[in-house]
């Protein structure tokens, strides 16, 4: 969620004050363990695809990924899109909480994975030989790591300039890094099929951090990623909880309280339950193994996993040998 | 200007640097990308670490001991020729008077980095007992390993032994690293990026490439990700990073020196005299280290004087000079305090006079106290460890242990950056030690900061304020052992032990 929270977040500096909202986001972004986690629902979601007519017009268009077409993407948002970008990668910079959470996103990767894998927890490229595929790598905040863990790592991304600025970012020193623009992401089945049958490839491990709750079927979705793993490999996805807990920080206080959107542009009712998400992996041949929480310590401003899923969960899950 | 007298020097001194070669190897797999072939002569490293002293050293040592930080390809950046050569020692030689007091905290990790070894086949003195006094007379505490459960306070170990034995300790591991033996002239921030933004979209992307490029007075140079200065008190690389420092004079000096015994001294002592503190640390043998401090004028007439009397004035300085004796049974049985004697271990011992000094083996050295502050110890890319960062007021000899503890955070802040997959350069690892080290030192500075500003000040009601904190200190069994932990390099403070 990390590598993907600036996405949505570029609408609210694009849309108002960047200052005032800065200034805002800083003491909730430490106030609950889920804010930041919330804070990307808020500005992620559009109105579904099927349902266009009833929901407003989506507020930010270009910064979901399921943009509804590449033409939404306007010179004016991209004018604004150059000068967020900037600070993207700039860890002390209004990002600064993201920079914070990515390690512990990682920790859970790498611990799962080397186990998977049954590679060597001491190695400071313990991915070496593996290609991973991030899917919603944005600029590229989750792919980098993993490919300085040795890993090979496609990254795909429905924001050009996002894949834009994971390719300059990533110009030195990686060799194994390599973003990839898919318009939108609905057709990642389609992508999936390119990139399989053009150019067979396939990978041992798949990750789609808080993407799923974007799509609007969210099992499809499902079925591509595993698609795109081997037998025997591995998928990692996070997401938001469809909890009490959930509702309360991205929508009540969101959206009711703080006004930081119009009432009603969130689908808490698009977000899934772990279970929901377990029942239709296991459907996509994926079975999950692990789980994990994400907790925020607003003293020290560091994030580390544990036990309650109830906001944020990730998953790591092995796709069933054929 | 700085580019002209760069290309002067490299002209003049390229067929003395063979170690430009040898860094470009290091760094071959990573220098092929397109857009840096114009510099696939200069080395690309992961770590520049500038300045090789003991804490530099250590630091790498450090790095060097563990599976995640061994493989980085490390470049030192020190003029010193010891770093090629190696350090030659002469047992029979007398110690050197640059020595180090190192606290259990800092010799457990040099036993875990592999360091330690090395110098106990060197010349080293554990000591288990000291005694702190002052000259008034009034009070007293004597400190005992065994008070907080630990077997030694410390030990005494010249800086060139452990300069020596971090450089063995470093050869022997099988560790990527290039001496530089140079010093550092200049630092650019990502200058071998901003020819991929030209033909990018524009878009004003920084960080990109993440590197920085070090030029060396020696006209070579060389890329990092991340510059480590551990440059000491006068660091090129704080200066260079822009980071501003706070700290003042102490309008005193401090004579070094090393004297002999006729028999061997075991014990660390310290007596506060009007103008300053005066100690005596075995340094093995029937050797001792002196570190006396005075104002400026005492200090040189001190460092002038000849050999005898200065001897002289040692003895009296640590016997009956300036003041009494302190009684051992002040507060002795039966009185008001005898109460806190209940669990007290060393409470009981009595206060002793330290060994008589009879020779002066070494050069005196003379050398202005100062305290210093870094605001900051890490900006992008850019991290300082050791007297870079701080330097302290020479009291109690924790100065180098706050560097080596600065050395340790930072290796291992790295090690767990690593596991993650994370910049080594990126802002927010390097903050992450900058607040870890931060808190310790700035206690530790605080608190000697303090001690020094009490026992300047010779004025009757303070003096008994002081001798009383020394009878505290000597039978509250409790504290004695949390200013013992503290002092042996935990990071508690004593009132919260």
């Amino acid at each position: 969620m990390a590598f993907k929270l600036p996405n949505q977040l570029r609408a609210l500096y694009t849309a108002t004050n960047y200052h005032h909202h800065h200034r805002i986001l800083s003491p909730l972004a430490g106030a609950s363990q889920s804010f930041v986690f919330s804070l990307r629902r808020l500005f992620a979601d559009v109105p579904p695809l099927s349902d266009p007519s009833s929901a407003p017009p989506p507020l930010y268009p270009h910064s979901t990924k399921t943009s509804l077409a590449p033409s939404s993407l306007n010179q004016y948002e991209l004018a604004k899109f150059a000068a967020i970008a900037e600070t993207w990668w700039d860890s002390e910079g209004p990002f600064k909480p993201l920079h914070a959470l990515n390690p512990t996103r990682l920790a859970f990767i790498r611990s799962t994975l080397c186990r998977h894998f049954r590679r060597d927890s001491y190695s400071a490229k313990p991915f070496e030989g593996l290609k991973f595929v991030d899917v919603g790598c944005g600029g590229g905040i989750l792919s980098e790591p993993l490919a300085r863990m040795g890993a090979t790592v496609t990254g795909v991304d429905a924001v050009e300039k996002n894949i834009k600025i994971a390719r300059l970012h990533a110009v030195w020193p990686f060799t194994n890094l390599s973003p990839i623009w898919i318009p939108q992401l609905q057709r990642l089945n389609i992508v999936a099929q390119q990139l399989l049958v053009e150019e067979q490839r396939t990978f041992d491990a798949v990750i789609a951090l808080e993407v799923i709750e974007h799509v609007a079927e969210p099992a499809e979705f499902c079925k591509s990623l595993a698609t795109l793993t081997v037998p025997g490999g591995a998928t990692v996805i996070s997401t938001i909880n469809r909890s009490i807990r959930a509702y309360a920080t991205a929508i009540i206080a969101a959206e009711y309280l703080l006004h930081w959107l119009p009432k009603g542009t969130h689908q808490w009712s698009s977000f899934l339950t772990p279970e929901e998400l377990v029942l239709i992996l296991q459907r996509a041949s994926i079975s999950v193994q692990e789980m994990a929480g994400f907790a925020y310590n607003p003293l020290t401003g560091r994030w580390s996993l544990s036990d309650d899923i109830s906001v944020n969960f990730i998953a790591f899950g092995t796709k069933n040998s054929q | 200007m700085n580019r002209l007298i760069r290309r002067k020097f490299g002209e003049v001194y390229r067929l003395k640097v063979p170690q430009r070669n040898f860094c470009a190897n290091g760094a071959a797999t990573n220098s092929a990308q397109p857009g840096y072939s114009q510099d696939s002569k200069i080395g690309h490293y992961d770590i520049a670490i500038v300045g090789g002293g003991m804490v530099g050293m250590a630091f790498a040592c450090s790095l060097a001991s563990m599976p995640l930080t061994k493989d980085l390809n490390v470049a030192i950046i020190d003029s010193n020729p010891a770093l090629s050569s190696g350090v030659s020692i002469k047992k029979e030689e007398p110690p050197d008077p640059r020595v180090s007091t190192v606290t259990p905290a800092t010799i457990s990790i040099f036993k875990e980095i592999g360091a330690w070894k090395y110098i106990e086949q060197n010349r080293h003195a554990y000591f288990d007992k000291m005694q702190v006094w002052d000259y008034t007379g009034l009070g007293y505490t004597r400190y005992n390993a065994r008070d907080a459960n630990k077997e030694v306070l410390g030990c005494v170990v010249e800086n060139r032994v452990l300069l020596s034995s971090l450089l063995s300790c470093l050869q022997s591991a099988d560790f990527r690293k290039t001496i530089y033996p140079s010093r550092l002239l200049t630092l650019h921030r990502n200058s071998s990026s901003t020819k991929v933004d030209s033909h990018s979209s524009g878009l004003p992307l920084h960080g990109q490439g993440n590197l920085v490029k070090l030029d060396l007075i020696d006209g070579s140079s060389l890329h990092a990700k991340l510059v480590v200065g551990a440059d000491g008190s006068k660091s090129r690389v704080r200066e260079l990073a822009g980071i501003k420092t706070t700290g003042w004079n102490y309008s005193q000096n401090a004579i070094i020196c090393t004297v002999e015994h006729a028999v061997e001294n075991q014990c660390a002592w310290q007596r506060f005299l009007p103008a300053g503190p005066i100690a005596l640390l075995p340094v093995g043998d029937n050797f001792s280290n002196i570190v006396w401090t005075m104002n400026p004028k005492e200090a040189n007439d001190h460092k002038m004087m000849n050999g005898d009397e200065f001897i002289k004035d040692v003895n009296h300085a640590l016997d009956y000079g300036f003041g009494p004796h302190p009684k051992s049974s002040m507060f002795g049985d039966g009185g008001i305090f005898s109460w806190l004697k209940a669990d007290v271990t060393s409470a009981s011992e009595f206060f002793e006079i330290p060994p008589k000094v009879i020779r002066l083996v070494s050069d005196r050295m003379m050398f202005p106290l100062s305290l210093m502050h870094a605001n900051n110890y890490a900006s992008k890319n850019i991290v300082l460890i050791g007297d870079s960062a701080h330097t302290v007021h020479p009291l109690a000899g924790q100065g180098v242990n706050l560097g080596f503890g600065d050395a340790f955070a930072l290796s291992r802040v790295i090690a767990e950056g690593i596991a993650v997959g994370t910049d080594i350069g990126e802002v927010t690892m390097l903050k992450k030690f900058e607040v870890e080290r931060k808190t310790a030192n700035i206690a530790m500075m605080a608190i000697l900061d303090g001690f020094q500003k009490a026992y300047s000040v010779d004025f009757g009601p303070l003096n008994i304020l002081r001798a009383a904190a020394f009878h505290v200190a000597q039978h509250v069994s409790p504290l004695k052992r949390g200013i013992i932990s503290y002092a042996s390099g935990e990071q508690r403070l004593p009132l919260f032990s």
